[in-house]
């Protein structure tokens, strides 16, 4: 393991652990993806790299998709472009 | 906490509606997946004001509880004495975190314990490294004809476990399309009027965003492009056909999103997705049968390894790659399109 890799882990970690505690969703998936794009680096490292091409495409690129797409569905992107929506539906 | 104790639910606390023209709104946007808008309304307007009116006098709203329910509450009521409830309440608010804590501690202890009594990672007389992980090292190449072991692994060894798989991905579509479908007409027709509406508002097509159309423009082609490399070079190096085919997907979902739904139904809907998935499981279904047949009776079979390294080799390793990856790549872009529209 070099010091690198060590790294990784920790940035792993940190990670994991703020993905809990953060209070807007969207930054959740946004810290979510860099945790699998992070993951999909240690796979590499660890000489799998037929795991890091599927970690990178489906854990940080379709997975995230639909979980934005979900929020969206909801209405829980608590987003700039929201309120200006809301504004418009008002003076509509 | 601010709000008036509920009567007849003792600890419970209820809060009058206090963004009530709010809801009201709320309400409406509801109703566009309702089946009869002006009916909805309407009854939400009576259950606001029966609400309204309940909270104001007691009786009223003794009577809205089933009868039930509050000999259920008075029987549960007798069970501790007036006098006691706070006492239990402040014991219950400092014990539950404790008790939640010593709980979380004791399982990760639990778990580590677990994880130490693991043989150590890589050693010889681990009970992976046995007889069936050394034949695929020093076989495979010989065996399956691909320099990718894995592929080889995946592919000819367990091809049976990745058909499963593409079959568990094609059924989890199919099986919530079939639950979405709409059989009558006159549901269709409402649905496409709704959904005018709901694309109006919510904007599901896209705005013209020039940064996104331009990126999306040069993206996708390099993307479905690398896709297919990855695909027809899995018994090669890295890869094989469930990242391809991700990788397909996720350029599908871009090019959605920048030209909008309109544009994508030309190439993609329901039928093709149907006709690529099934022709796609039934080859590798027919395909594997035939080398499960032959190797089952060592008959001579048809289909060679060919020469390790070149790109038509490997025998059936090339084809079933082809396949796992369209039935992939097909339902990564359904995933997108269920969970955007709620189906085709």
């Amino acid at each position: 393991m070099t010091i690198f890799q060590y790294l990784l882990l920790g940035f792993l970690v940190v990670c994991a652990i703020s993905v809990t505690f953060s209070r807007n969703l969207l930054n959740s998936i946004i810290i979510y993806m860099s945790y699998s794009l992070i993951m999909s680096i240690l796979w590499v490292c660890l000489e799998s790299p037929d795991l890091a091409i599927t970690e990178a495409a489906v854990g940080a690129g379709v997975t995230s998709i639909l979980f934005f797409v979900t929020l969206k569905r909801i209405n829980a992107l608590n987003g700039e472009s929201d309120e200006e929506e809301k504004k418009e539906d008002d003076h509509d | 906490m601010e709000g008036e104790q509920d009567l007849y639910l003792g600890e419970l606390e209820m809060k009058p509606p206090k963004n009530a023209p709010e809801t009201d709104s709320k309400a409406k946007e509801i109703t566009r997946d309702g089946a009869k808008e002006g009916r909805q309304e309407v009854s939400q307007e009576e259950l606001k004001n029966a609400y309204q009116s309940a909270t104001e006098d007691p009786e009223k709203l003794r009577k809205m509880i089933p009868d039930t329910i509050v000999n259920m509450v008075e029987s549960t009521d007798r069970l501790v004495p007036q006098s006691r409830r706070p006492l239990l309440k402040a014991i219950f608010d400092k014990a539950y975190p404790v008790l939640a804590t010593v709980m979380c501690i004791a399982i990760i202890a639990l778990l580590l314990v677990t994880v130490s009594w693991m043989p150590p990672f890589g050693s010889a007389d681990n009970p992976t490294s046995n007889e069936v992980a050394q034949r695929y090292i020093e076989q495979g190449l010989e065996e399956t004809g691909a320099v990718n072991i894995v592929s080889g692994m995946i592919l000819d060894y367990r091809a049976f476990d990745t058909l499963g798989e593409s079959n568990v991905l094609f059924i989890a579509t199919i099986a919530v399309m079939i639950l979405m479908r709409l059989d009558s007409k006159e549901e269709k027709e409402q649905l496409s009027a709704e959904e005018a509406a709901y694309t109006h508002e919510n904007t599901l097509e896209p705005e013209h965003d020039a940064i996104l159309r331009s990126v999306a423009f040069l993206l996708v082609p390099m993307l479905l492009i690398f896709g297919m490399y990855i695909i027809l070079c899995g018994h090669l190096g890295p890869g094989g056909g469930f990242s391809g085919g991700a990788v397909i997907g996720a350029s599908l979902i871009l090019y959605a999103n920048a030209y909008g739904f309109q544009k994508m139904e030309k190439l993609f809907t329901a039928k093709t997705y149907k006709a690529i998935s099934f022709c796609a499981l039934g080859f590798y279904a027919l395909a594997k049968s035939y080398s499960f047949f032959t190797g089952a009776n060592e008959l001579e079979s048809i289909i060679s390894a060919g020469t390790p390294g070149r790109i038509l080799s490997a025998g059936l390793i090339l084809p079933l790659n082809i396949c796992v990856g369209l039935v992939v790549a097909c339902t990564m872009y359904s995933f997108y399109v269920l969970f955007r529209k709620g189906g085709y």
